[in-house]
């Protein structure tokens, strides 16, 4: 079907809502000194869409997840969001705007257990200021015991209750992703960023993560653009898709658009470009 | 059997937050309690104060400072003992200066001046990481050492360049000075230090001990979860260097008695940092268990060998001390490097399942 | 006041500039045992990522047994190479001892046991050689102790042999480290393993033998060090606080750099005199020289925190 770029929102076949755009990329390009990663790239994400971004290694899509999150600033471009131009911002100020991430290899806070690692998720959302959090009981506790709530209801979502008091650093792979998303997710963000979150996983793992990952999508409406090597995967669970290849954007749309497309045919068949 | 913790439900989040949720925990909590405000202050002589009790307490008060900076927060500090300088010397000038000021007050206070300066060099962190960061810390231990010496404003122009500390009540009783007594003394310190242990707890065990944790772990990560490392680290550096300075009024007032400036050098920030590192980096019993081996050793050293009628001259002990302290530390580092701590918490899930194997 | 920051000083170092070499030349001298010792650390960092805090510690060590061995009787020379063989002997120990138990450590508890490992040769130094000031046996080991003088600009300027010695053999032990490093096959596996341990694993470099190696290197440079400089100040432990300096040094130069370390060492040697001597000395009481060094370097680290020579760091996530 053609999308078009405007406000309206539309019911997928399955019975999802996708609404307007709620973050355009225009025109990124990124400079390590003489490196390119990303050149002159344009893109929206429509809100409660499961938007993918795929291509080779190497061709920065995880530099674009970067500059979504605030960590490293485009040379060139805007970023547009909620319908407003987003000035240079530090990581944590784009956190606070409903921002969340996960990262491709896996960025746990190794000295807490694994109920401390999601409660730093609800970071963005407590209130206590220092005297508060120095007398704890009264307003400290209290909201302590609340923000606990919220996330007992997504160690629940995850199906982790049995690790709660695991320091995260003896956790198996498969379960330091599952943490981690359980983490971001605690932000309750408006944009959740997920980078390859079936890496390294086996099928049982991809199928549970492609579940949870549907899941909170139907049940929170967050919106999600995920990086994922996957076809399957990808091609199963995602509303719309960007193909990257050399920092360029070689495709954009439904993914049986882009499956058609040559150009993102001959980059993963690794044909020589002129 | 003494440490079952089977049956011990926790019906809600409160109590599962709770510091000593398991039972046992509390009951040896209300033990050492027990001890430290009724038992000893009855039972303990002259010597047991002035050697043992008070300076436990006020190293493991420093360590504790050390510990939210350098356990909690990750941020390497080798400057400690120049701000427990300031401390002191901003108690001081607090006493001469208003004489009306009750001591107790004063002492709390000083710990304001130490934040400042402990914020003013703490700026660096939010640009310099790991080795270079505990580098510029020597910055402020050097600087700070030699100001205390240079500027005779500090000692009232002092012709010896040394402090002393005058007799000080509070409330009609003499709280320091020659005419203290080491009581009196003990309770101030064991009150200080029981109230900003509290405090301390509260502030690791919830949002703001996390924020630092994960500072510490990652802060990139952190970074990008929303944490505003500059409030954090600053605010590390600020609370670090309160207790700190408190720990340092403690010091001179309470304990010394007098202070010179090169009191505050290299070695004693080396001694707190040896306290918070064998004690459990990230945690808060440590610094004390830590601060009982520090203070601890070298007494031993000086009292067994001649109740064994082996004569050891108090020069070698002191070497002796130096090198099993050394050993200390590269023993803990290989076998535990956790520190004491870690090693209670082993004993103890040892405890709770005895005599069962598992 | 003004003033007397901004233009005495130079108006000072104008009027008498053979006043002036005097000092350049005395901070150039401890410029380059600062350099020795940062060269000290480099090495070891570079092959082990270990931040060896017992440097210090290791030149008042070789210091102390090299005059210890010529008081009980040993001639000069042979006390040198006996002090070697216990230099090797230190760092045969502290490998087998702290550091294979301790391989894949974070840096921290890697330093965190040098410390352990320098007061633990504190203590047992003070307790084998005794705490009282020595002699270097610089005479006996054939070190020239007469001195030049010169007289540029009409003034007086006076050059020690022993200083110009140290200076001497200090740039033969660097261009030697250098060639060593560049052009040995042990020297490149040392350079290999300070890039990648895995990898220089897997070309059979062995761990073990690469380290004593390392660790008796910097013994050497401990030894040198403490020749030259308890020639000129005594050998005491008072000698192990001049380690410190070198810290700054490294800030400066890097961790990794042994170009930096030396210009490093040479830049914080002279500029810290220089400041005491025309800004300390008249304007602040004196003895700015506990902590100038480090002052300069927090300085230029603020404003590039990879030191001078140092590689910009790019984060990634």
């Amino acid at each position: 079907m053609s999308l078009d770029t405007t406000t309206d929102s539309y019911v997928t076949p399955d019975g999802r809502t996708i609404g307007g755009v709620m973050m355009e990329m225009k025109n990124i390009t990124l400079r390590f000194g003489g490196v390119v990663a990303i050149k002159d790239i344009s893109f929206d994400i429509r809100e409660g869409e499961i938007r993918a971004i795929i291509g080779p290694n190497g061709a920065g899509k995880s530099s674009m997840l970067n500059v979504i999150n605030g960590f490293y600033h485009p040379q060139e471009g805007e970023i547009w969001f909620h319908g407003k131009k987003r000035g240079p911002m530090k990581p944590h100020e784009v956190a606070r705007q409903g921002i969340a991430r996960t990262f491709q290899n896996i960025a746990l806070f190794n000295g807490m257990t694994t109920l401390d690692n999601i409660m730093t998720g609800r970071l963005t959302h407590m209130k206590s200021g220092i005297l508060a959090q120095a007398i704890w009981k009264g307003k400290a506790e209290k909201e302590e015991s609340e923000h606990r709530e919220a996330v007992e209801k997504i160690i629940d979502f995850l199906e982790i209750q049995a690790i709660r008091k695991t320091p995260v650093g003896r956790l198996p792979y498969g379960l330091q992703k599952r943490v981690e998303l359980a983490r971001a997710l605690a932000a309750e963000p408006k944009l959740l960023l997920l980078d390859e979150p079936m890496a390294g996983m086996n099928v049982e793992e991809k199928e549970d993560m492609s579940r949870f990952i549907l899941d909170v999508n139907d049940e929170f409406g967050t919106t999600i653009a995920l990086i994922e090597h996957d076809m399957g995967v990808v091609m199963d669970i995602s509303d719309r898709v960007v193909v990257m290849d050399y920092g360029k954007k070689i495709g954009d749309g439904s993914p049986d658009d882009v499956r058609k497309n040559q150009e993102v045919i001959d980059a993963y068949l690794g044909v020589a470009h002129d | 059997m003494f440490f079952r913790t089977v049956g011990q439900f926790k019906t809600s989040y409160r109590k599962d937050q709770a510091l000593f949720p398991v039972r046992q925990d509390a009951v040896l909590l209300w033990v050492i309690l027990l001890f430290a405000w009724v038992v000893f202050p009855f039972t303990a002589s002259e010597f047991t104060f002035q050697t043992l009790l008070i300076p436990i307490l006020i190293y493991s008060l420093a360590a504790i400072g050390l510990n939210i900076l350098t356990g909690y927060a990750g941020q390497l500090s080798l400057g400690t003992a120049a701000f427990m300088g300031v401390g002191a010397y901003a108690c001081y000038k607090m006493i001469t200066l208003m004489p009306w000021m009750n001591p107790i007050v004063a002492i709390l206070l000083s710990g304001v001046f130490s934040a400042g300066i402990g914020v003013a060099f703490g700026i660096p962190s939010l640009r310099i990481k790991g080795f270079y960061l505990a580098i510029a810390t020597l910055a402020a231990q050097f600087f700070l050492v030699w100001l205390f010496e240079k500027w005779a404003w500090l000692y009232n122009y002092n012709a010896s360049g040394a402090i002393q500390v005058p007799n000080l009540k509070s409330m009609g009783v003499y709280v320091a000075g020659p005419q203290a007594s080491s009581i009196v003394q003990y309770y101030v310190v064991l009150g200080v230090v029981t109230f900003l242990t509290i405090v301390v707890i509260n502030l690791t065990r919830g949002n703001l001990g996390r924020t630092w944790k994960a500072t510490r772990d990652m802060d990139i990560a952190a970074d990008l979860i929303g944490v505003n490392l500059m409030k954090s680290k600053l605010t590390a550096f600020a609370v670090s260097s309160f207790i700190v300075g408190v720990a340092g009024a403690l010091f001179v007032f309470m304990w010394r008695g007098a202070a010179e400036p090169n009191l505050f050098d290299i070695p004693l920030s080396f001694r707190i940092l040896f306290i918070a590192i064998i004690g459990g980096l990230g945690s808060i019993l440590g610094n004390y268990l830590g601060a009982i081996l520090i203070v601890g050793l070298p007494v031993v050293l000086n009292t067994v060998p001649e109740a064994l009628g082996l004569p050891i001259s108090s020069a070698t002990v002191e070497h002796l001390n130096i090198m099993i302290v050394g050993s200390l530390i590269v023993f803990f580092l290989i076998i535990e490097p956790h520190g004491l701590n870690q090693l209670w918490r082993l004993i103890r899930e040892k405890l709770i399942t005895w005599p069962f194997p598992h | 006041m003004l003033q007397d920051i901004f233009i005495n000083p130079f108006k000072d170092m104008i009027e008498a500039p053979d006043f002036l070499m005097q000092v350049l030349w005395e901070g150039l001298v401890s410029g380059i045992l600062y350099a020795l010792i940062a060269m000290g650390f480099v090495l070891i960092y570079r092959s082990s990522r270990i931040f060896n805090f017992a440097q210090g510690i290791m030149v008042v060590f070789a210091a102390l047994t090299l005059v210890w061995l010529h008081e009980i009787g040993v001639p000069a020379w042979i006390s040198l190479v006996l002090t070697l063989g216990v230099m090797y002997v230190l760092a045969f120990g502290i490998e087998r001892v702290v550091l294979r138990p301790l391989v894949g450590q974070p840096d921290i508890i890697l330093f965190m046991a040098t410390i352990g490992v320098t007061l633990f040769l504190i203590g047992g130094g003070e307790i084998i050689f005794g705490g009282e000031n020595k002699v270097m046996i610089t005479e006996e080991l054939g070190i020239p102790t007469g001195s030049f003088e010169f007289e540029p600009f009409g003034g007086f300027l006076i050059l020690e042999q022993k200083d110009i010695t140290a200076v001497v053999v200090a740039a033969i032990l660097v261009v030697g480290l250098l060639a060593f490093l560049n052009m040995t096959r042990m020297g490149r596996a040392i350079r290999a393993l300070g890039d990648d341990h895995q990898a220089a694993f897997s070309v059979g470099i062995s761990l073990s033998q690469i380290w004593v190696l390392v660790w008796f290197i910097a013994g050497i440079i401990a030894l040198v060090t403490g020749i030259a400089w308890g020639a000129r100040a005594g050998v005491s432990f008072a000698l192990e606080v001049i380690a410190y300096k070198a810290l700054p040094v490294l800030m400066l130069g890097g961790l990794e750099s042994i170009a930096g370390a030396i210009i490093g060492g040479l830049m914080i040697g002279m500029m810290e005199k220089v400041f005491e001597i025309y800004w300390g000395q008249p304007l602040m009481g004196g003895n700015t020289e506990t902590w100038f060094a480090f002052v300069l370097a927090l300085l230029v680290l603020l404003f590039r925190p990879q030191g001078l020579f140092g590689e910009k760091i790019i984060e990634r996530v």
